[in-house]
């Protein structure tokens, strides 16, 4: 690992203009990224300032539903009540992830600032527009088995690995920063990530210095049907290969709101927007569900080595809406 | 023999501290070079309350007789000092800011029941907790870790006395080559205390009935394991050893001797 300055911040603008002063300086959450790519040198900033210290550890009711802190844990989040209760699908999606040891450690804030997993972004010997731009995209013509089907540009084809995020995005989430001089803002979760473009080392849209405080979660009525599925290689501790953030609300058997998210599928969670708008209105039926998941997959455009994905994808949807419509009861969808 | 001075290498100080932990065996220990044995015994002797300056003498008394640890730094750059509790005991650390955790344990507090598996995050055998919770060490920047309270496997039992879970994964032979083994009972000793608090996990039926203490079925033991990689492939009987802590009074022991007692 390259030499770094490390300092601890004791308050919210310390930390914002320490790192905004310095285009090498990171905020260092839990680390369970961030210090795996620095002993990989794929990321080797000049300083870390640590923010596990700050006040931004609660998790709580406001006005309009509830704000869960940056700095609080993932396994504290999705273990707290307000969440279980009211965001069983944000729970579930948290705990598809990683191992109980990461999640002990990871950070909400970190959770949607992690890289990509892509081998060819870990590999520093492998050309990566993401790790070094014009360098190239290894993936593109190369093992692509784990890569996007959605929303990929010539220049990446790598996909988010976060599960958090794709419940955050169904959840439609509002996250909430602070920059230089107090400048706060908040920006809405669809608008967080980023797709690749031209620009695939920016994962998303967070400015130098800018550091995420909270993430607020709109109050809805999805908490009776919500479901995350994740298929993976391997039936724990594994990133996704796809998967399914679905949540309904219904009158009566008719779909009054539906919200699905892929994970596993593009550079940022993918809101299935095609599926929803085909389900919205229509009767919560299997033969439904498969016929909104084949409308979103017409527009995939898979690569080489993950056509598997499409097929996949369309039954994941399936048996999450139908995860969803079972109450959220793990192991009966399907 | 008698009136040559014992060992000519050895300063005062050096030769005192070794001849009051074990003056018998001292000759021995200086022409073969440490072995295990008496390195047990040097444990043992520091885990019951010998001073840390003596420990220190002794480490550096190794380094000279054997290829040791290096004495610890006094100055460095990038350097952060650190007060921490580490199984009962403060410690003040001068780390390099890129250290571990878990090379901090191991190469600067002699701690090695914590192992380095692989070192990225995927393997757990460097699991320890902190705070009560379980945690990977080799991704924990040692320098976060100021005011934390640190347990290893090392700080587990009471003296002599096992803590349940080592036992527990001795009586249900809960490993063979024994290198993941500090960290899966770290791992399932907090596990424990999850379960106790009512924490979900993925295979956690139905998250929304929130608040009671999990029964652990060996589905949810293996889901919350699962940061814990067994190359032996001693699943089975770390999900026995588990269950059995757990409360399960019926699992039964796979092993016995072969005289026929257990």
């Amino acid at each position: 690992m390259r030499p770094f300055n490390y300092s601890k911040a004791g308050d919210p603008a310390t930390a914002v203009n320490l790192v905004s002063a310095n285009p090498g300086a990171k905020f260092l959450g839990g680390g369970t990224n961030l210090v795996d790519l620095m002993k990989e040198d794929v990321m080797h900033p000049s300083e870390l300032v640590d923010i596990t210290r700050l006040k931004h550890a609660d998790i709580e009711k406001t006005a309009t539903g509830v704000a869960i802190g940056a700095t609080a844990t993932n396994a504290l989040t999705a273990n707290h009540e307000l969440i279980r209760k009211n965001y069983p699908l944000l729970s579930m999606a948290i705990l598809a992830g990683a191992s109980v040891q990461i999640r002990n450690m990871a950070t909400n804030g970190g959770n949607l600032n992690q890289r990509t997993r892509c081998t060819y972004f870990y590999d520093v010997n492998m050309p990566c527009n993401k790790r070094e731009p014009g360098s190239g995209c290894g993936a593109l013509k190369g093992i692509n088995r784990n890569h996007a089907i959605f929303g990929w540009s010539e220049k990446c084809v790598a996909v988010y690995p976060s599960d958090m995020a794709v419940a955050l995005a169904a959840l439609d989430a509002v996250v909430h920063v602070e920059g230089k001089n107090n400048a706060k803002r908040t920006i809405e979760f669809a608008d967080f990530h980023r797709l690749p473009g031209d620009t695939p080392e920016k994962d998303n849209n967070l400015k130098q210095g800018e550091l995420i405080t909270s993430i607020e979660l709109p109050t809805n009525d999805f908490a009776e049907r919500s479901y995350y599925l994740k298929i993976r290689e391997r039936s724990s501790y594994a990133f996704a290969l796809v998967s399914v953030a679905a949540a309904l609300s219904l009158e009566g058997n008719q779909i009054k709101q539906v919200r699905i998210a892929l994970g596993g599928v593009a550079h940022k969670p993918w809101r299935a927007s095609v599926a929803e708008k085909w389900l919205t209105g229509k009767e919560a039926t299997e033969a439904n569900f498969r016929a909104a998941a084949e409308a979103e997959l017409k527009n995939a455009r898979p690569l080489e080595h993950n056509k598997f994905k499409v097929a996949m994808a369309k039954k994941a949807i399936t048996r999450a809406l139908q995860g969803a419509m079972q109450g959220g009861v793990y192991g009966l969808e399907g | 023999m008698e009136d040559q001075p014992k060992f000519p290498d050895l300063t005062d100080e050096e030769r005192k501290v070794l001849e009051d932990l074990m003056p018998d065996e001292l000759p021995e220990i200086i022409t073969s070079g440490l072995k295990r044995r008496h390195f047990l015994k040097l444990i043992t002797f520091t885990g019951t309350g010998l001073l840390a300056a003596q420990f220190l003498g002794i480490e550096q008394l190794m380094a000279r007789t054997t290829t040791g640890a290096p004495p610890p730094p006094i100055a460095l750059e990038n350097g952060v000092n650190v007060a921490l509790k580490i199984n009962g005991r403060a410690q003040n650390l001068l780390v390099d800011s890129r250290m571990t955790l878990l090379d901090a344990l191991r190469e600067r507090l002699a701690l090695t029941g914590s192992k380095k598996g692989c070192d990225h995050g995927q393997c757990g055998a460097c699991t320890v907790l902190i705070d009560g919770r379980r945690v990977l060490s080799c991704l924990t920047l040692a320098a976060t870790c100021e005011d934390r309270v640190v347990t290893t496997i090392e700080g587990l039992a009471e003296g002599d006395t096992l803590h349940p879970m080592q036992a527990a994964f001795i009586k249900h032979d809960g490993f063979q080559c024994g290198y993941c083994t500090p960290g899966q009972i770290c791992s399932a000793v907090a596990l424990m205390s999850e379960a106790k608090n009512g924490e979900a996990s993925y295979v956690t039926r139905n998250v929304r009935q929130a608040g009671k203490p999990v029964k652990l079925s060996d589905e949810e033991i293996r889901e919350r394991m699962s940061g814990n990689i067994c190359r032996c492939g001693a699943y089975p009987n770390i999900v026995d050893a588990i269950r059995e802590v757990h409360g399960d009074k019926a699992v039964a022991q796979v092993w016995q001797f072969a005289d026929g007692t257990i």
